[in-house]
């Protein structure tokens, strides 16, 4: 394993042994996106039937706003005793160090996503097993463009007084391609008739956008962590 | 001789907005010294500590460690270590995990083997793989002193290291401050407990508002030269 990838992967470790002596992340991100969907499911689904492309929204809502604090949770435990100072003053490649918070995060959220994908299936009729590969693909490269884009926010802003309400405020308009994306994707497998083509179109996008994010977030965590 | 043989601080000065929390900061200091930083809450030192380890830019000025600047990156965090006031411990791992996941992000191959010795010298080897959450301070506080030794740095920052120390534990690491400086180490280090450190240091920066204060060198105590530096600023 070269050097690089042995940072990752230490990384990784750490946060997820923290995150399962904790379960606090995980806890109250899986919370918090199952409530977003149950109180959805209340209100839009009427007879059985939910709206058009209700589904695909709400996933995508979930996702988001979940994501949104796990990013959260995850910055904070690293300001709490000052760790994130400590990595930074290790001797190790900064987008090791990146990448290795990225992936903690993707996994987390992907763990979410494990629970609320069945879960929309479930309530709102959604054909998430027949659509299951193309679903997996797009919600996949929904969640890493999110999180790329995310994971380098909540580092800048892990110093800052406001930081709660700056994450969301920067985050959300640089991730609304990536949003748009997601939906419209989902929203063209969750049709009566799905619509492969369309799905493949806004897939590619997102692949794309992921392409975009991560080479932007490697190449500016270094500067932007220096104060 | 080492690379880091000296540490030379030039008209460093740091600005946040408008507020001045360094101005115009200059002392040269060689291996095998312990620098002092002392002066009252807001004086400054946390933020030269952080200048001095690369963690912040100075505004204006300029750090030399040898023969390297701070555009040396890795190369030269890895000759540093830093102990902070929040102590840069993951209360959920435990001690042994906490000090082998830093010893691999600072790509040492005997991590077990160094693990061990430092948990040893901690006087925590009982207690290595309990959670450091449930640690007393002045427990967690050797355990970061040892974290931030751990890959044998040149240049060791300190930032009040005496905090929730019992006298037993205090008088260990002097010891091994004194053991470091044998070894050819140079250690800055913020503290007010001055009547621990008399003795010590073989320099004190007196700090006052962000500003170097002259050291009333003639005689006296090392709290008597601080009161006489503090009033005459």
């Amino acid at each position: 394993m070269n050097a690089f990838a042995r940072i990752v992967w230490f990384v990784v470790k750490k946060d997820l042994t923290v995150e399962v002596r904790s379960l606090e992340i995980l806890s109250t991100t899986m919370f918090f996106a199952v409530t977003v969907v149950l109180m959805f499911s209340f209100g839009l689904v009427v007879d059985g039937r939910p709206l058009n492309d209700v589904a695909a929204a709400i996933l995508w809502v979930a996702i988001a706003f979940s994501g949104t604090l796990a990013l959260g949770r995850t910055f904070e435990r690293e300001r709490h005793n000052d760790t994130l100072r400590a990595l930074l003053l290790a001797p190790a490649d900064r987008p090791a160090l990146y990448v290795g918070k990225l992936l903690g995060i993707l996994l987390l959220l992907g763990l979410v996503e494990l629970v609320l994908v069945p879960l929309i299936g479930l309530l709102f009729n959604a054909p998430v097993i027949e659509q299951a590969v193309p679903l997996l693909l797009l919600v996949g490269a929904g969640t890493l463009g999110f999180a790329a884009v995310g994971t380098l926010f909540a580092a800048m802003l892990v110093r800052a007084r406001s930081r709660d309400v700056l994450l969301p405020i920067m985050l959300y308009p640089m991730t609304v391609p990536v949003m748009i994306a997601g939906v419209r994707g989902t929203a063209a497998l969750f049709q009566p008739t799905p619509d492969a083509a369309v799905a493949q179109f806004w897939l590619s996008l997102l692949a794309a956008f992921d392409v975009v994010f991560v080479i932007l977030a490697l190449w500016t965590f270094e500067p932007v962590m220096t104060d | 001789m080492s690379r880091l043989s000296r540490l030379t601080v030039t008209d460093v000065a740091r600005h946040y907005g408008r507020r001045k929390a360094l101005s115009q900061i200059s002392f040269t200091c060689d291996a095998g010294e312990i620098v002092g930083l002392l002066g009252p809450n807001g004086a400054g030192k946390s933020t030269l500590l952080n200048i001095l380890a690369t963690l912040l830019a100075p505004s204006l000025g300029r750090v030399e460690y040898g023969s390297l600047t701070a555009d040396a990156g890795a190369a030269l965090r890895a000759q540093i270590g830093m102990l902070g006031h929040d102590l840069f411990l993951y209360p959920e791992l435990t001690a042994r995990e906490n000090l082998s996941f830093f010893g691999h992000l600072y790509g040492l191959s005997d991590v077990a083997e160094r693990v061990g010795s430092a948990l040893d010298r901690a006087n925590l080897a009982s207690r290595a793989d309990d959670q450091v959450g449930g640690f007393s301070r002045g427990m967690r506080q050797r355990v970061a002193l040892e974290r931030a030794l751990l890959h044998d740095p040149k240049l060791i920052l300190l930032d009040e290291p005496f905090t929730g120390l019992d006298q037993a534990s205090t008088r260990a690491l002097v010891d091994r401050l004194e053991d470091r400086q044998r070894a050819g180490c140079l250690i800055v280090l913020a503290t007010h407990d001055l009547d621990v450190v008399d003795g010590l240091l073989t320099r004190a920066l007196f700090l006052i508002n962000g500003r170097q204060s002259m050291d009333p060198q003639s005689g006296g105590s090392l709290r008597e030269r601080y009161q006489r530096a503090v009033s005459g600023a």
